[in-house]
């Protein structure tokens, strides 16, 4: 479906910690037409610092008592000019939203199972996955990984659709201390190879360290890039990842539209 | 009521003065679903060499006050490639071709011209003598009076398509360029091209982008490009094509005032795929706010009696 640009109304502004929150956008068109992995490209209408839209993951698609999309929300990270003020928007606020863009992860049925990676905001594209597999009967787990407890967010959303959880923090106050990798790692172990789909979004290293966990257990590998992005639909070639696919050479190709979601066994790491 | 918008570019008709500019709107079907090309004055797809180009490693932008600084590089398929594979359905779609062509050597601008001139469906070429971001070519022609006039005059000979050099802002007497590609044979010129810059991390000292230096784009550099646009237009009888920052009609018409024949959005899209309906639309009520019939009408109409002091 081609994307269409809503001029959407903050609905809620959950704040999550000190630097993550949830915005709840009255974008219900661009939810309804939304597959896990792809993204809109958002501007806070009176922003006047900066002039591009910033990407982010579709997070949640709000849906009524019909199953009628309602609005959806963004998983936001302070990070600079953008982020911070989207951490501080308002209900009432007007935020641009264009989309949904981008490639979305390929779903997976049974016998098979789907083992989600996250790191830290990386999160944001495995609620409507989560959602997705829970429909389709495919068994799934989620490795998710952050600095503390205080930012290991949803895990109760996660439950509630029987996605089984390995949770690892980089200061040990919740699950295994250290990458989040190391328990996927061991788990994969376990698995006949072929048997199990590893989808995967958060910083690049961690990124790069899954593709090549995934690879060394003979398991399929998609990984959520996020590149600095001028425009989402491919006009201006910022966005760009080096790619190798089949014999041909390695080439940088746009992640807003051959990405954000790609094999991971095709991108050539920096 | 809908008010004549067309604008001629030497033998050239277009429907409206709205081109897309290079370098911003790929190669124009990337935006096939949020745009009827065909609506469009013109696109203008991104620059071609005679071969693939990888162009630079990322990070390639970086915003600034009220605008970017990119170095992509000239990331690119080929000419070969773009007329097997996207003119025909560019074509389909009844979009007006402007292909930005770039060379290494004078040569290479004839070569690639050449090669467009004989496919079927480019509208005109326009010569990249202004980016920024390559070692080799384009700015290094740009920033010579015998360079422009080289490139133009050789590709000129070449061609039969209307030739529209690209100049580049980041030189003394911009005007004395639109000069020399007028003597060359030029059937217009287009302006401005982006700005080198540079913007540093100042928390680790490093580059922004990987390059070091790119091209400021953007509402940044409108107010310098409209000056320059002015200039020409009093140097230069071929018809200019304006840009650098546009992003609604009144913007536009600002261009079209100091001399554009039309204009070029490109930092804009960027921002909002839909502009090109919202800055036509503006452009029709302007006429009709003014009580005009054509927009042509409006070229250069610049009036330079000094404006009435404001009391606050």
């Amino acid at each position: 479906m081609p994307p269409i640009d809503v001029d959407a109304t903050v609905i809620a502004n959950r704040r999550l910690s000190r630097d993550y929150n949830v915005l709840t956008l009255s974008a219900a068109e661009v939810g309804a037409r939304t597959r896990a992995g792809q993204f809109v490209m958002v501007r806070p209408a009176d922003m006047t610092e900066t002039l591009l839209r910033r990407p982010f993951s579709v997070f949640e698609v709000a849906r009524d008592e019909r199953g009628t999309p309602t609005a959806i929300t963004i998983l936001n990270k302070r990070a600079g000019r953008t982020t911070n003020r989207l951490y501080e928007a308002e209900p009432g606020d007007r935020i641009a939203c264009l989309g949904p863009l981008g490639r979305p992860f390929t779903s997976v049925a049974p016998p098979k199972e789907a083992w989600m990676v996250a790191g830290g905001v990386g999160l944001a594209p495995f609620a409507t996955l989560a959602e997705a597999l829970a429909a389709a009967g495919t068994p799934s787990t989620l490795f998710y990984g952050a600095r503390s407890d205080q930012e290991l967010f949803y895990i109760d959303f996660f439950e509630r659709l029987g996605v089984t959880l390995v949770l690892a923090t980089e200061d040990g106050s919740r699950g295994e201390r250290g990458r989040v990798t190391a328990p996927l790692d061991r788990a994969l172990t376990a698995r006949a190879p072929g048997s199990t789909m590893i989808y995967a979004c958060g910083p690049e290293p961690m990124l790069a360290a899954v593709a090549e966990v995934a690879g060394r257990h003979r398991q399929p590998c998609e990984v959520s890039v996020e590149r600095t992005m001028g425009c989402g639909l491919g006009g201006c070639y910022s966005c760009v990842i080096k790619v190798k696919h089949g014999a041909g050479p390695a080439q940088f190709v746009r992640s807003c539209i051959a990405g954000p979601v790609f094999d991971g066994a095709e991108i050539v790491w920096d | 009521m809908a008010k004549d918008l067309s604008v001629r570019i030497g033998s050239l008709e277009l429907p409206n003065p709205l081109i897309a500019a290079s370098g911003c709107f790929g190669y124009g079907l990337e935006y096939d679903e949020v745009t009827d090309l065909s609506a469009l004055g013109g696109v203008c797809v991104k620059g071609l060499f005679m071969t693939e180009r990888e162009g630079h490693p990322p990070p390639r932008i970086v915003e600034t006050p009220a605008g970017m600084i990119n170095a992509i590089g000239l990331q690119g398929i080929g000419v070969h490639r773009f007329v097997n594979e996207k003119l025909p359905l560019l074509r389909e779609r009844g979009a007006r071709v402007f292909v930005n062509v770039c060379g290494t050597t004078v040569d290479e601008y004839v070569e690639v011209s050449k090669v467009l001139s004989q496919a079927e469906g480019v509208a005109a070429l326009e010569l990249n003598i202004s980016c920024p971001n390559i070692k080799e070519g384009g700015i290094q022609f740009g920033c010579s009076l015998i360079g422009t006039g080289a490139v133009v005059s050789a590709v000129r000979k070449a061609t039969h398509l209307p030739v529209i050099p690209k100049l580049t802002p980041n030189v003394t007497d911009v005007a004395s360029f639109a000069r020399a590609a007028e003597d060359a044979g030029a059937d217009a010129v287009s302006l401005v091209n982006t700005f080198l810059a540079m913007a540093i991390d100042v928390e680790t000292r490093r580059p922004t982008i990987t390059n070091v230096l790119g091209g400021l784009s953007g509402p940044a550099i409108r107010p310098i490009a409209v000056r320059m646009v002015w200039e020409c237009f009093q140097e230069v009888k071929i018809p200019i094509i304006g840009m650098g920052g546009i992003t609604n009609a009144r913007d536009a018409l600002e261009f079209i005032l100091a001399g554009a024949t039309a204009v070029q959005i490109g930092t804009a899209n960027f921002v909002d795929p839909f502009v090109w309906s919202k800055v036509l639309a503006g452009l029709n009520d302007y006429l009709e706010r003014h009580r005009l019939d054509r927009l042509a009408d409006l070229i250069g109409a610049f009036d330079t009696t000094p404006p009435k002091a404001v009391h606050a």
